[in-house]
């Protein structure tokens, strides 16, 4: 008995904040030591006084950005047009699945089953090498089909979750006053659902950027690309990959951040 | 009165879920400006009957006309019935993003393509006849139960229907609650309003219905003006249901 209170007690102590702060600030401290440790062995040459100029360069014609932020650029920009596209994907997916037809039904679940157990390297093969040459796709137009389709499948499944959390009263209130299907879901259904959809949406937000790096294996120009490119002029790859890690770390909790915020707004208003 | 024509006729009506038959050979009909209340016990088949009605459950087989209109695979037809037809309904399903307001214009704005401002100005009619003009801003999570109900009732008036159904409208409600959700149906029921409720209010039977419906096992069982049925019910099993809900 003693030792389950204390093991109570002691677990109630880590997970308080400034313990969770100070084991946090722990194991960061341990993975650098590791890391630097590891490097040293090697024999590594750190040379972290040449990232700087990767982010911006000053000279007497005023400050000139570098290659990491039009790369982080090129990620936000694939990533938003790829997200653009899963919504609309997804939504379509979605509602073809919970349709009365038969036949969508089919071909959506015929999607999403391929589509999700497949890796999303080989899905980026068969849109560059297949697709690419048959429907004229070049290599950006490519990975925004592929990253879309990829995530379409997957945001298919938060739609239909979200679209079935919302209470079957809803639907018949929606129907007892005359609505069609499609002002039904537009009015009453997924206005509701947004709350549901929300949290796991914000996680398909920050997967389709890391997974936008995937496309730097058909050289598209983003984040992940121009980190390899630099790296070959340089021989930094040390210093270059955690850099690049913390740029996409960087942006992924601010996309996190303002979910959670977003979350509480849509939480606090009913 | 009695030799209008019905405004809802159901005829041999059957519905099954799986393999529970549901209802079985329904033969009813509504007169205009009649109040039938339908009463019976738990798992009888009243919600699912007039849940027919509206195609909120679809009948597998018999007919079903509503204001002239036959119900069958038509969706256009089932949308123009229900556009006539206002629901209440147990657990209320006011639409909770949506302000009072909100939840009694859009019928009118979306269905009936009606302007925001007559809309609005039709809705806080509403909200006066079922007393809390004073709640039209609110979300519906913010009222009572009662106060909901009444919200859901004059959402339905607001599509300016002909017949009114009542599913159990107050099974859901803290008792002291009920009555104010009675009092607006009596007081729509004076109106002349065609009422179908489904209810264990006896009470408010007695008051306003002009025929009692008594199902048990998916069979309508007995049909009567409510003073015989309440004084000489003709069915052992309708005397045995009154005497169960009225001893308290």
């Amino acid at each position: 008995m003693a030792g389950v209170a204390l093991r109570k007690r002691v677990m109630r102590g880590l997970s308080s904040r400034p313990a969770s702060i100070a084991i946090y600030l722990f194991v960061m401290w341990g993975l650098i030591e590791l890391a630097l440790t590891g490097a040293e062995a090697m024999g590594y040459n750190w040379q972290w006084y040449r990232i700087p100029k990767y982010f911006l360069t000053s000279d007497a014609d005023g400050i000139t950005l570098g290659e990491i932020p039009w790369g982080l650029a090129g990620t936000i920009t694939l990533s938003t047009l790829a997200f653009g596209l899963a919504l609309a994907i997804g939504l379509l997916v979605a509602l073809l699945r919970l349709s009365d037809l038969i036949v969508g039904r089919a071909v959506a679940r015929g999607f999403l089953e391929i589509v999700r157990n497949m890796p999303l390297l080989v899905l980026l093969y068969v849109f560059y090498y297949v697709f690419g040459p048959i429907f004229g796709l070049d290599r950006y137009a490519a990975s925004v089909l592929c990253l879309a389709v990829f995530h379409g499948a997957l945001i298919s499944e938060i739609f239909r979750g979200g679209i079935n959390a919302v209470a079957r009263g809803q639907w018949e209130a929606a129907k007892s006053i005359g609505m069609t299907t499609a002002q039904i879901y537009r009015y009453i259904i997924l206005p509701q659902s947004i709350k549901f959809m929300l949290p796991p949406m914000t996680g398909e937000v920050v997967n389709m950027i890391k997974s936008s790096a995937i496309v730097s294996v058909i050289a598209v120009v983003e984040l992940t690309t121009v980190g390899r490119n630099i790296i070959s002029d340089t021989y930094l790859s040390f210093e270059i990959w955690f850099t690049i890690a913390a740029v996409y770390m960087a942006v992924t909790l601010v996309i996190s951040s303002l979910a959670s915020y977003l979350e509480r707004r849509y939480t606090v208003r009913e | 009165m009695s030799d209008s024509k019905p405004i809802i006729e159901l005829r041999h009506v059957d519905k099954s879920f799986g393999p529970f038959q549901a209802l079985t050979d329904i033969n009813f009909s509504v007169r205009p400006g009649e109040r039938v209340v339908v009463c019976g016990p738990s798992g009888s088949g009243k919600s699912t009957m007039i849940r027919c009605i509206n195609q909120l459950e679809t009948h597998d087989a018999g007919s079903i006309t509503v204001d002239g209109i036959e119900l069958g695979d038509d969706t256009s037809d089932i949308r123009a019935v229900r556009q006539e037809v206002g629901m209440v309904f147990q657990q209320f399903n006011l639409f909770p993003h949506l302000t009072v307001l909100e939840n009694l214009t859009i019928g009118p704005i979306r269905v009936r393509k009606m302007g925001k401002a007559a809309a609005e100005a039709l809705a806080r009619n509403y909200l006066e006849r079922v007393h809390i003009p004073e709640q039209a801003d609110k979300y519906p999570s913010q009222l009572s139960g009662g106060q909901q109900q009444r919200v859901a009732i004059a959402r339905s008036l607001c599509m300016e229907p002909r017949i009114m159904l009542f599913d159990e409208p107050t099974s859901a409600l803290d008792p002291e609650m009920i009555g104010e959700v009675l009092e607006v149906m009596v007081e729509l029921a004076n109106t002349g309003m065609t009422m179908v409720c489904v209810t264990h209010e006896m009470g408010f039977a007695r008051r306003v219905a002009d025929t009692m419906v008594f199902m048990e096992g998916g069979r309508i069982v007995e049909v009567a003006p409510p003073e015989e049925f309440f004084t000489n019910p003709k069915s052992n099993r309708a005397r045995m249901f009154l005497d169960q809900i009225l001893e308290h």
